[in-house]
């Protein structure tokens, strides 16, 4: 049905990032418009971001649309009769990279971690499964579906594919990196993607990058840096985070403890129950996830109540440094149990949170056998890492940084109406 | 509070000092496949099963002082040692609660070599599939690796051996 089938003309999606985004395959056509894709609309990229940068209400559909655009532009205007590159794998590029994050859910960090799931698992099950996503990409060959899968899965045989959808420089991250800057409003996400595709040559195993391009990788790299510190790890969205996570924490444990809602969860159910089907995963989406918050603000139980109100109103916790040093480590037991003494359940209201409880990273050149790091193509044909040529990336890479830190209701604190003396302490604890 | 460094830190306190970023990767993949409770999460890589989140845990340990990380140069390669430090034991007097079993497990892992954890945390990491489809998996996406039929026998194994002995508290 779809072998080599093109669209009578071509079709163009208006886009802030890459001005437009051209379809002419018509199988790339139907998975747009399949329920599954569709889905991704109601699912913002970047969760509880648009808490501290209110422009960040974009969606996983314009990024899935972004990550195709370039993965188009690449192959048709620069693989496009070079060596190592197998022209037949283009239709399969395409739509691995249209729906690469096709399983991702609602607030899908915070999610997954309190419900112990993957979104990768659900991308699998959505483009293997019973799905409209499934009978589009069947259309093309009974085993199409599979190799989509693979490739998104990085279990593909051809290594160059899955190095385009995802490596160090790859479409997944040119594209979230300038869309999350434009959307957020920060000057510091940009780097010239343009000239980044005109130095990629497709190689065996994997993309490289041309010699003369190194500042321009430079440029992304450095963008990418700033990206972490500026707008992922911001300490404002991690509050909000640390409270939907607590939420979804304590909605379970009244569930488990059979506590009767007002609101009766139901959508959540099976994500409590620990057996959740594809059909429970795609009903979920952030809309349906604020209705809960929305009505439990007036639950009867206190902890769920309060911090339903603190995300919806915004009324977020405030946070210290916390270097967890073993001195530091002995302060925390000590205000957990003032926290108690207080009356204030420090499971909800006392949280440690660091910077590898964030689904982001930097550049990394690694040693031999982990990820593969970025190289360039050298004009005698040798391959060298980025780091062993460009001194700027070096400095980033080489020196690391992380960041731990210590979250609480800071107007729980304050209100000293009750239990003033304790609630002094842990201020003057909190404070240093 | 900071349960899941702990329980990283546990791993490496049983194993005493672990040679490699890769072999370190691989050997807290397959005590997660065993069913030890750890959460960061893996994706396949050029090299098997890697966890970026257990990279930055072990950055963040490093950090604080509490792993102690040495960097070698090999022949064409850089490896990285990893030990606990005595900040790092007395972290852990913080965290009172025992992973029954994993120790030996740890330890069996670690007079392994880094190229046969790479093979029985890809065997793993498959192992939805059958024998006969793993192997033909493990034939294309680590043909550079050349597993023997043998090899992946002795994964099997090892794997099945691991399972029922590490549930014994006691490894192979």
């Amino acid at each position: 049905m779809y072998s080599g089938g093109q669209l009578d003309e071509e079709k163009v999606f208006k886009d802030p990032v890459h001005r437009y985004i051209h379809v002419r395959d018509k199988v790339i056509w139907d998975l747009i418009g399949t329920k599954e894709f569709q889905r991704l609309r109601r699912i913002k990229q970047l969760g509880t971001t648009y808490l501290t940068f209110h422009g960040a209400e974009h969606s996983r559909f314009n990024h899935s649309l972004g990550v195709y655009e370039i993965i188009r532009r690449i192959i048709d205007d620069v693989f496009v009769g070079r060596d190592h590159w197998d022209h037949s794998e283009r239709l399969l590029c395409l739509c691995a990279a249209l729906l690469h994050d096709l399983g991702h859910g609602p607030f899908s960090h915070s999610f997954e971690k309190v419900f112990r799931l993957d979104h990768e698992d659900f991308t699998q099950a959505i483009i293997l499964g019973d799905t409209e996503v499934n009978a589009v990409l069947r259309a093309v060959d009974g085993n199409f579906p599979q190799k989509v899968a693979e490739v998104i899965a990085k279990t593909y045989p051809n290594k160059l594919v899955v190095s385009l959808i995802s490596s160090q420089i790859d479409a997944d991250r040119m594209d979230y990196l300038l869309r999350d800057a434009y959307y957020t409003g920060v000057s510091y996400g940009y780097f010239d993607m343009e000239r980044i595709l005109r130095v990629m040559r497709p190689r065996e195993d994997q993309v490289v990058i041309k010699r003369s391009g190194m500042h321009a990788v430079e440029d992304y790299i450095m963008s990418r840096y700033q990206m972490y510190w500026q707008v992922y790890f911001h300490p404002v969205t991690r509050s909000a985070e640390v409270i939907l996570t607590k939420i979804l924490h304590r909605a379970k444990k009244l569930y488990e403890d059979g506590y009767t809602f007002a609101t009766k969860p139901t959508h959540f159910l099976s994500f409590f129950a620990g057996h959740v089907t594809l059909g429970d995963y795609l009903a979920l989406d952030e809309a349906i996830i604020l209705f809960y918050f929305q009505q439990w603000q007036y639950e009867r139980d206190p902890i769920l109540s309060d911090l339903c109100r603190r995300f919806v109103h915004r009324r977020l916790f405030k946070y210290t440094e916390f270097h967890p040093t073993n001195e530091q480590m002995a302060k925390l037991i000590e205000l957990t149990g003032l926290f108690k003494k207080a009356g204030i359940d420090p499971d909800y209201y006392l949280v440690v949170d660091s910077s590898s409880d964030l689904p982001y990273d930097f550049y990394r050149p690694g040693e031999e056998g982990e990820r593969l790091p970025i190289y360039l193509l050298m004009p005698n044909g040798e391959l060298r890492e980025l780091s062993r040529e460009s001194v700027l990336v070096d400095a980033i890479s080489g020196k690391r940084r992380t960041d731990h830190k210590l979250y609480f209701p800071a107007d729980f604190l304050e209100d000293l109406s009750t239990k003033r003396t304790v609630k002094k302490k842990i201020m003057e604890i909190l404070k240093g | 509070m900071l349960t899941e460094h702990a329980k990283v830190m546990k791993a490496l306190a049983a194993a005493g000092e672990i040679a490699g970023r890769k072999k370190l990767q691989k050997m807290i993949y397959i005590a997660k496949k065993l069913d030890f409770p750890f959460y960061e999460k893996f994706d396949f890589h050029f090299y098997g099963p890697y966890s970026e989140e257990l990279t930055c845990r072990i950055e963040e340990l490093c950090a604080l002082g509490f792993l102690h990380e040495v960097k070698e140069k090999k022949s064409g390669y850089v490896q990285y040692r990893y030990t606990l430090t005595e900040a790092g034991e007395q972290f852990l007097r913080h965290y009172d609660w025992e992973m029954p079993g994993l120790a030996e497990c740890m330890q069996a892992m670690n007079g392994q070599n880094a190229r046969f954890l790479e093979l029985v945390s890809t065997v793993l990491y498959f192992e939805h599939l059958s024998k006969d489809e793993v192997k033909e998996k493990i034939a294309v996406v680590k043909s550079k690796q050349r597993y023997t039929e043998d090899e992946i026998e002795e994964a099997y194994a090892y794997i099945e051996a691991l399972r029922s002995r590490c549930n014994k508290g006691a490894c192979v």
